[in-house]
């Protein structure tokens, strides 16, 4: 062996990554979506009434509100963590638009209000995760209940309807159609680009990832991962404000019992799409899928009269098999 | 025990995993009534082919023989029925049942499901004090220590009357004094004449141990030594790795005595380092920190990479001050540094080789700072996988699956791809096998090379030796020795001498 400063030449094995590898990999980034599809074509062929304009209005009325807010879950899933307030913020900034509407006579001061209330909770959300130390679960366990009761002290327990001059605020999100397709619905389309753009593209949506992976780690290789994790919070508590200011105007009220759930139908949409609950893993792709799993389920329900106390059943069960997937999933890898 | 030695036959026996081939074609006879070891890098089959005998991976190719009958195992307890343990260095043993259930766990002395208690502990106790062992089978496995539940884990295969037992490094967390008795037990279980199987890396063991030899490497079967009388250490060391023990180092002398200061280090202390500690690192100079375990090394590199607080101190890069508060602004600093621990504090375990790689340094090439130019990414972490000989089937693979060492190079590329004045190395080569070894300790070398200020902590002193032009020992919080390479002082016993607390002649005892 001859004495050299640069390590002995070693023949880098070809890039052969197997038939098997490539076929999962492709399955871990678009299966749930073909899954999805699948899902369509059956529901389309079985149920008569389910491909018509008016039921795609149904379903996606049924989605909005779940995707806008699963797009910011996506972040806190991957960084580890999640964000049980999300259902008592939508209702507070819901309501909080309402009544800045109401006060000033305009639309874009209440959206303005209602995210700003939903980005500052968050932002207390990511500042005691991230700066405190205190277990996500427990920290938003915690704004959920605090929100919540927020949300009945501002309305006095009541649902406050919005009374702006025209019924400006109702029309945005609840009537208005812009090529044909509602308003909230290019909402939810642009929350996920945006977040898909900032998940995938960016160094912001990297770290979260590496720090859902091994924070430890992520920290010694220079990662701000307090800043990041605030971040990630802010940006969830903010969808969450937009979700509760859609669903305010669609019915043209600020409602205290809004919403209730919504947490965990979010997190089971991520985790259905096949979003990692143990931090690390995720795509907006799955986010999408699972959505869209979730919405069509429900929808094909309503379609054929599935009796509402018996869709919490199918709800449930879907939950546990999104759980058991994701285990599944992970044995196998 | 019947007087006729058992006997064990691998024959051909193949193991392929998605990408790997971890063995290939391996066979090779194993003597009853005689201490056979089976020794290889990291990586050279011995754990696949332990997993094998025992049943926990089913081969893909070849069997086994047992005393010439083929034993097909599915399962681990069709091999624990076969008369096969493996004791792990991993003691596989229940921590809050008692000594006697877990002798046995599995076959209790019982009657209609009631378990007799009397019997099975007079049973265990008749066992263990044949090992020469007074353990109480009462006590809780939890309450034993380490060689004690050694001594239960190869009774529990004596309940199973094992013709065959293999040992994985069992001596890694054990005394001289219990090694002993170890030892003194594994040499009964040969003159019954069972099939002995013994992993290890050290090769003292071997000499004092064994009667015959494997060596493993990259999966294949590279030679057996029927008998190790006359077989120098470094012909063994050679089939392992391929190449001999002096290749390994490689140090050579770099000129850096005239060369200005990469780092001071001014009076630092903070948690585990008691005593403020002053250094300097000239550009291109290697500086070992040699220490017994907790004397505080990592703690000292940790405080410098400003991982955890500073108590007092002041560090200078290039001349300059520098405030380091978070490892962030280390490397803003030029200041890095490689964990020890690579698993908990290097790599992110379930994301690629390419995201680990790129996840500081791709702030250099991100356009307007924030986003990601997959182009860039791909570039970058092409060429230092390139330049570093990282062995992965692609940028994409996960970084959980590369071997320890180009897992450790990935690390070193991670802070290739910043501008470093100062590395920090913590262990560098921890559970890295001998071949990687070498070439991370090029990278090292080439580093210091290049003007890069090189600390390096191990607890290894032929490696603190092997490559270090200068070496600091540490002992309680303190740095208490400064040893250039040319000086006469510059000797394992000397440098040991500083790293103990007292007791001298303890040290030239051992030496």
């Amino acid at each position: 062996m001859t004495l050299s400063s640069s390590p002995p030449p070693l023949e880098l094995p070809p890039e052969r990554i197997s038939a098997f590898a490539r076929a999962r990999s492709l399955w871990q980034s678009a299966g749930m979506l073909a899954l999805y599809v699948l899902l369509f074509i059956a529901c389309s062929l079985l149920f008569p009434n389910f491909l018509s304009w008016y039921n795609m209005g149904s379903l996606a009325q049924l989605i909005i509100i779940v995707g806008i807010v699963s797009c910011g879950m996506l972040f806190c899933l991957a960084a580890a963590d999640f964000d049980l307030s999300v259902g008592s913020v939508a209702a507070f900034s819901g309501i909080v638009a309402v009544v800045v509407v109401n006060h000033t006579n305009s639309v874009a001061l209440g959206i303005l209000g209602g995210l700003a209330a939903g980005a500052a909770v968050g932002l207390v959300n990511g500042f005691v995760v991230a700066a405190l130390g205190i277990n996500a679960l427990i920290a938003t366990l915690a704004t959920m209940q605090i929100v919540r009761g927020l949300a009945y002290i501002a309305s006095h327990n009541t649902s406050i309807g919005a009374i702006d001059t025209g019924g400006r605020f109702h029309i945005l999100f609840g009537k208005a159609v812009l090529l044909h397709v509602p308003t909230p619905v290019w909402l939810m389309i642009g929350c996920f680009i945006v977040c898909g753009f900032l998940f995938h593209s960016t160094t912001f949506g990297r770290n979260t990832l590496a720090i859902g992976g091994n924070i430890e780690a992520a920290r010694l290789a220079g990662v701000a991962t307090a800043r990041t994790k605030i971040l990630v919070f802010t940006l969830q508590g903010t969808l969450a404000g937009l979700a509760g200011i859609v669903g305010a105007s669609q019915s043209g009220l600020g409602d205290p019992h809004a919403s209730i759930g919504l947490e965990l139908q979010v997190i089971a949409a991520c985790v259905l799409g096949g979003v990692s609950l143990t931090g690390g893993i995720g795509t907006i792709l799955a986010v999408i899928a699972g959505t869209l799993i979730m919405g069509t389920v429900q929808n094909a329900m309503d379609l054929n009269g599935v009796d509402t106390n018996k869709q919490y059943l199918v709800s449930g069960g879907i939950l546990l098999a999104a759980v058991l997937f994701d285990k599944l999933k992970q044995k196998w890898t | 025990m019947p007087d006729a030695p058992h006997n064990l036959r691998f024959h051909s026996i193949s193991k392929s995993f998605p990408g790997v081939r971890a063995l290939a074609d391996v066979s090779f006879d194993v003597a009853g009534g005689s201490v056979h070891a089976l020794m290889g890098e990291n990586g050279a089959g011995k754990s696949t082919l332990l997993k094998v005998l025992s049943g926990v991976y089913r081969p893909d190719t070849g069997e086994l023989l047992i005393d010439g009958q083929p034993a097909a195992f599915g399962s681990t307890s069709a091999a624990l029925a076969a008369g096969v343990s493996v004791i792990y260095q991993e003691l596989h043993l229940v921590p809050e049942l008692s000594v006697a259930e877990n002798l046995f766990l599995g076959h209790m002395h019982a009657a209609g499901g009631v378990v007799r208690f009397p019997a099975m502990r007079a049973a265990a106790r008749a066992l263990l004090s044949s090992l020469g062992e007074s353990i109480s089978p009462r006590a809780k496995i939890s309450s034993l220590p380490i060689a004690q539940r050694q001594m239960v884990e190869i009774a529990k295969a004596l309940t199973r009357n094992a013709r065959v037992i293999a040992f994985d490094e069992p001596t890694s967390s054990l005394s001289d004094r219990e090694v002993d008795r170890l030892f003194a037990v594994i040499n009964r279980l040969r003159h019954e004449g069972r099939v002995i199987l013994y992993v290890t890396h050290r090769m003292d063991e071997v000499y004092r141990l064994c009667d015959a030899a494997t060596v493993l490497r990259d999966g294949r079967h590279v030679q057996t030594f029927p008998s190790l009388k006359g077989v120098p250490p470094g012909d063994l060391v050679a089939r392992m790795v391929g190449r001999s023990i002096a290749d390994v180092f490689r140090y050579t002398p770099r000129p850096h005595a005239s060369n200005p200061n990469a780092i001071d280090v001014k009076d630092i202390s903070g948690k585990g380092v008691h005593t403020p500690a002053s250094f300097s690192v000239a550009r291109g100079e290697i500086l070992g920190i040699f220490g017994l375990v907790g004397a505080g090394r990592s703690e000292l590199l940790k405080i410098l990479f400003g991982a955890t607080p500073a108590r007092s101190g002041q560090i200078f890069i290039h001349g300059k001050p520098v405030h380091i508060t978070s490892p962030r602004s280390a490397i803003r600093n030029g200041l890095v540094l490689c964990p020890e621990d690579r698993k908990k504090e290097g790599i992110i375990p379930i994301r690629s080789v390419m995201e680990n790689l790129n996840i500081s340094g791709r702030r250099h090439f991100s356009p307007l700072g924030f986003l990601i130019n997959p182009a860039r990414e791909r570039q970058n972490a092409d060429t230092f996988v390139k330049k570093l000989a990282v062995k992965t089937p692609s940028l994409k693979q996960l970084i959980s699956n590369l071997s320890g060492g180009n897992q450790q190079k990935v690390i070193l590329a991670r802070w290739l791809s910043e501008n470093i004045r100062v590395i920090l190395l913590d262990e560098p080569t921890r559970g890295i096998d001998i071949g990687a070894k070498s070439e991370i300790y090029s990278i090292i070398y080439n580093l210091a090379s290049q003007g890069i200020g090189v600390v390096a902590v191990s607890s290894e002193l032929p490696e603190v030796m092997g490559i270090s032009d200068r070496v600091l020992v540490m002992r309680q919080g303190a740095l208490v020795a400064d040893i250039p390479r040319n000086s006469p002082d510059f000797t394992p016993q000397n440098l040991l001498q500083h790293a103990l607390p007292v007791a001298i002649h303890a040290i030239q005892g051992a030496a």
